[in-house]
């Protein structure tokens, strides 16, 4: 049992990381205002939780233009999907465990 | 004993949902599909009661004849049209119900994965009937159709994807059984997309 929590990721606490994640995992790379408009939240509540998952690597960002307007898109690299395919393991032996 | 503050199962089940959101355009209605249906099938009672039925003529020949070819194809694009729009509507109209957005990440994916092999079928028809090849119009627009659904398929509602396989077969029996064209036209755009979308609404939107 103890085991099974160590692998929770803290970094993955928050529901609105878990919904970022859940994104990046099905999708190759998500600008943000398709994030801010799939976990329907404000720019600023989005944005602090990007920075967060940015800093530990579990996410890149890439900036280009598209035409003339700015576009800031969002992947999640293989360490990022690691740690998240260990948080779900977690979460499911949790219930199993139940 | 509560170790840990989240909540597994709800975790888990709003993780399934975001990634299938995410990845797939859910607002697709099957009442696009049995609207789509009627108007292939009142378009096809027009041509057979206005053209074919008192020329003796199947599609192919009528189309060959050069003196039908532009009322075929304006009939063919209107069926087309009406049959996008009523998809257009139904789709907003499921959107809305749902609370979600029409035009997100999922609806431009499916579309533009839709419209390739589409448009790539509706080049390739205006060249065989350039090209005098009259007789492969029909199964050739119901094999870039089908291709297309099966292209779609992984965008959206997985079931496409068999639609599109119907469509595939019925228009290469199209091929050999030339006299019949319309009525397997009619049975591909008609018939089956009116049993899809009945299928699709009766499974999902009740």
């Amino acid at each position: 049992m103890k085991n099974l929590i160590a692998n929770l990721q803290k970094v993955f606490d928050s529901r609105i990381r878990l919904g970022i994640m859940s994104v990046l995992m099905v999708n190759e790379s998500v600008d943000f205002n398709a994030l801010k408009e799939l976990l329907e939240l404000t720019d600023g509540n989005l944005a602090s939780h990007l920075k967060a998952l940015e800093q530990q690597e579990i996410i890149v960002v890439s900036k280009q233009f598209v035409g003339r307007k700015p576009s800031t898109t969002y992947r999640a690299t293989p360490h990022g999907k690691e740690l998240f395919q260990q948080h779900l393991a977690a979460l499911e032996a949790l219930i199993s465990n139940k | 004993m509560k170790t840990v503050a989240t909540n597994p199962k709800e975790d888990l089940q709003a993780i399934r949902d975001i990634m299938e959101r995410s990845s797939k355009f859910l607002s697709l209605s099957g009442l696009s599909g049995v609207f789509a249906g009627f108007c292939a099938l009142a378009g096809a009672t027009y041509l057979w009661w206005s053209i074919l039925g008192p020329n003796q003529l199947n599609f192919s020949q009528a189309l060959a004849g050069g003196l039908f070819t532009t009322r075929l194809l304006s009939v063919a694009l209107t069926v087309l049209v009406a049959a996008f729009l009523g998809a257009v509507y139904f789709s907003y109209r499921k959107a809305g119900r749902a609370g979600q957005p029409l035009w997100t990440l999922t609806t431009r994916r499916s579309l533009i994965h839709f419209l390739i092999p589409l448009a790539t079928g509706g080049i390739f028809c205006f060249v065989l009937i350039q090209g005098k090849m009259e007789g492969l119009v029909i199964p050739a627009s119901m094999v870039f159709y089908g291709l297309a659904l099966v292209n779609v398929g992984k965008f959206t509602f997985g079931e496409l994807h068999y639609l599109g396989l119907i469509q595939i077969l019925l228009g290469f029996l199209a091929v050999y059984l030339v006299a019949f064209d319309l009525v397997i036209w009619s049975a591909g755009f008609g018939i089956f997309h009116i049993i899809y979308g009945a299928l699709m609404y009766h499974r999902y939107e009740r």
